[in-house]
């Protein structure tokens, strides 16, 4: 399954690639675009050979901190309407501890290490770059 | 002289005019020292921070990261992924 994807992010498909029958916990992360002020969509850009490498290193700790889990996430990239996902991470584990937290790993080093931008499109067509903000 | 590609994302890249370029400088040398031949070649990029975010080969490293002939130092504007 590709990290990066230019196309509506299917849910079915992450699940279908995390879930088996020893795992018995799953839980899935959605980050959608907001409607903050007037904002129609966000056009994400990223340094898209850097960012898979990134995504392959934190998927790759996250299984060494939860050997029983399985991480999957997609990242979408171009202009996503608000409503839709532009990311989502799928974990599975044999109980959902280690799934909550692998999830959570996964989304918070994704907020810090990924080299991915965001323009704010907005109502009256005006488009404005998105410095990082520390929300939670 | 040693040929150093540099690349640019999002807003780093409208204040550069482009995406990819490349500088030549005294090598070996250091991420700092790149940028700083950078903001001279491409003078919109003075407007970036006293100290982007930078990538060497494509990982993240702090600006005295060592720099040798034919490396890649990408810019990167603060992160907003996810």
């Amino acid at each position: 399954m590709m990290h990066l994807t230019r196309h509506p992010i299917d849910v079915g498909d992450l699940l279908a690639a995390v879930q088996s029958a020893e795992r018995g916990g799953t839980c899935v992360f959605l980050g959608t675009v907001r409607n903050d002020a007037d904002v129609t969509g966000i056009d994400y850009s990223a340094y898209e050979a850097m960012a898979f490498e990134e995504i392959e290193r934190i998927l790759a700790e996250a299984h060494e901190c939860w050997p029983g889990a399985r991480v999957m996430l997609q990242h979408r990239l171009g202009v996503i309407p608000v409503g839709e996902a532009s990311i989502a991470i799928a974990a599975a584990a044999p109980h959902r501890d280690e799934a909550f937290a692998a999830c959570r790993y996964v989304i918070e080093e994704v907020k810090k290490r990924l080299p991915v931008w965001k323009k704010e499109l907005r109502a009256d067509g005006s488009e404005q770059w998105v410095e990082a903000h520390d929300h939670r | 002289m040693g040929k150093i590609s540099v690349r640019f994302f999002a807003r780093y890249a409208e204040l550069a005019g482009c995406t990819w370029s490349h500088v030549n400088v005294d090598t070996p040398t250091t991420v700092a020292e790149v940028i700083a031949r950078v903001r001279e070649v491409f003078p919109g990029t003075q407007a970036m921070p006293a100290t982007p975010l930078a990538a060497l080969n494509q990982r993240q490293v702090k600006l005295d990261a060592p720099v040798t002939e034919g490396d890649e130092v990408a810019l990167l504007p603060p992160l907003s992924g996810g």
